[in-house]
């Protein structure tokens, strides 16, 4: 790592349950909830990055948080959203231009799956008239081939999905906080062979903020900081294979969750099995399983002689999606990436409460992946 | 109607595709770029038989608009994406039944009205 250490000393976090409240309004309850954390002032933050794909323009939160002039950079990157809004105030903090820093992702969406249009992503009409413009055909396609290659089980996705809404119940912020079991889930309904009804996340509300200082400044405070040792956002590689292609190339697809991951954890220092709990992109069931192998965890087809064990359970050797994940949380766009950096700072802290990961851990991974092809990863000590 | 979806004329319905002269990535629709090299590419007409690589079956009616379901209403439909010699795996709606669907089978693949459509070739 380069420059100066960043540390995470504030975390803010809104429920992501559904509420008439704005999105707006949840962004200035995350940043105060964060502030508060740390223990610092609005007056105090030297820089600030932040958005929403659907709730608006970050940098308009000024005017409830405090006209102190602060510079406020609005991003808008999908589902990276997050991620490169943090990977801005890392840079902010490591370069010495600020030894304050705020990070914050929120997002407010209609209920039901996410509605694009051909023309927005250089498709003919022809693909939404036929049906083809739908997002979970695509989750369910990848997982199948996914399936076929390596001998994962329906099953197995089935209890991805029971220990999301396990965690859920432990969360106290999370959407989703009934238990559902396998069977349940298995006979939910089919959406789009092999992923049923309560295999998938759904759009939903909720915002996070994180306050970054430098090592000066986190040394001043006290309190229980966690290391933010990597944060890298990439673009995919020609041979990935994405949502809404009417082609796509052949041979075993890149990943660009694979190349994310391995970047943060050169940048870090450390390895995937050097780490003790991870939050990984789980848009549905089989996105946790395949994300499990492509960011290093495992081998491909290894989850089947994991998961079913509860190896990715809370008091399992590799605990994932600890808070329940997207299947619990539901996916804000602009919130999602940091929730799951919430998340591992509150368990590196201690401070996860029923759903803490026993025998204190001190490592953490973060990892998102989205549409059109775009992962955003962390790497968190304490 | 000619576009980028019709099939090249006098071939029995085979999909418009191009190929990059250099590094040989095929592409659908067919594309005046290589997406890999950046180097020019040149249409070709993509071959008309394939086998799956993946498919899933869409269960509910997709959103409308733009989703226009058939005359008789909408029933679920099997897609996926057939993987052609020229190196090239093309999104198809698949007419057959979803309990037919099986990856590695042969399928013929032809332009129609909309999107590509894909049925069973015999063995």
């Amino acid at each position: 790592m380069s420059g100066q250490d960043v540390l995470v000393c504030g975390a803010g976090i809104t429920s992501f349950a559904r509420t008439e409240v704005s999105g707006r309004q949840l962004a200035v309850q995350a940043v105060r909830a964060a502030l508060a954390d740390a223990g610092l002032p609005w007056s105090r933050v030297r820089a600030a990055y932040g958005g929403s794909d659907a709730a608006g323009n970050a940098d308009t939160l000024v005017a409830e948080l405090g006209l102190t002039g602060v510079p406020f950079t609005n991003v808008r990157n999908g589902c990276a959203t997050g991620g490169s809004a943090l990977v801005s105030a890392v840079g902010a903090i490591r370069s010495g231009a600020a030894d304050v820093a705020l990070a914050v992702g929120f997002d407010k969406h209609p209920r039901g799956a996410f509605d694009p249009r051909p023309a927005d992503w250089g498709l003919d009409e022809a693909y939404g008239r036929d049906g083809l413009m739908v997002t979970t055909q695509f989750f369910a396609m990848k997982i199948q081939r996914y399936m076929h290659d390596h001998g994962i089980s329906a099953r197995t996705l089935a209890l991805v999905a029971e220990k999301a809404y396990a965690n859920g119940v432990l969360t106290p912020h999370a959407w989703r906080r009934k238990p559902l079991d396998a069977d349940e889930i298995l006979a939910s309904g089919m959406v789009n062979d092999p992923l049923t009804r309560y295999m998938f996340c759904s759009p939903g509300q909720g915002a996070v903020a994180l306050i970054l200082c430098s090592g000066a400044v986190a040394r001043e405070l006290g309190g229980t900081p966690v290391t933010l040792r990597a944060a890298v956002v990439r673009t995919r590689r020609f041979g990935s294979f994405e949502v809404f292609s009417p082609w796509a190339p052949p041979g075993t697809p890149t990943s660009v969750s694979a190349d994310a991951a391995e970047l943060a954890f050169e940048e870090a220092g450390l390895g995937p099995h050097d780490i003790h709990v991870c939050q990984l992109q789980d848009t549905e069931s089989g996105a946790e399983v395949m994300h499990l192998a492509e960011c290093g965890f495992c081998e491909h087809g290894e989850q089947e002689s994991l998961i079913p064990f509860g190896a990715t359970g809370i008091g399992g050797s590799l605990p994932v999606n600890t808070d329940g994940g997207c299947i619990a949380n539901g996916e804000p766009i602009g919130a999602s990436g940091l929730r799951q950096v919430h998340e591992i700072v509150q368990q590196l802290r201690g401070r996860a409460g029923e759903r803490q990961v026993p025998g204190e851990p001190s490592t953490g991974f973060t990892h998102v992946y989205g549409a059109p092809g775009v992962s955003a990863c962390t790497v968190l000590t304490r | 109607m000619e576009g980028p979806l019709s099939a090249v004329r006098e071939t029995g319905g085979r999909l418009r595709g191009s190929r990059c002269a250099d590094c040989a990535v095929a592409t659908y629709p067919a594309d005046s770029v290589c997406p890999r090299c950046g180097g020019p590419a040149e249409a070709i007409a993509l071959s008309g038989t394939g086998t799956l690589w993946t498919w899933t079956v869409q269960r509910y009616a997709p959103k409308s608009p733009p989703y226009v379901p058939p005359a008789a209403g909408f029933t679920p439909f099997t897609v996926g994406y057939v993987e052609l010699p020229e190196g090239v795996r093309v999104l198809a709606v698949l007419d057959i039944r979803p309990e037919e669907a099986e990856i590695g089978m042969p399928l013929t693949i032809t332009a129609g009205d909309g999107v590509p459509r894909a049925v069973g070739a015999a063995v």
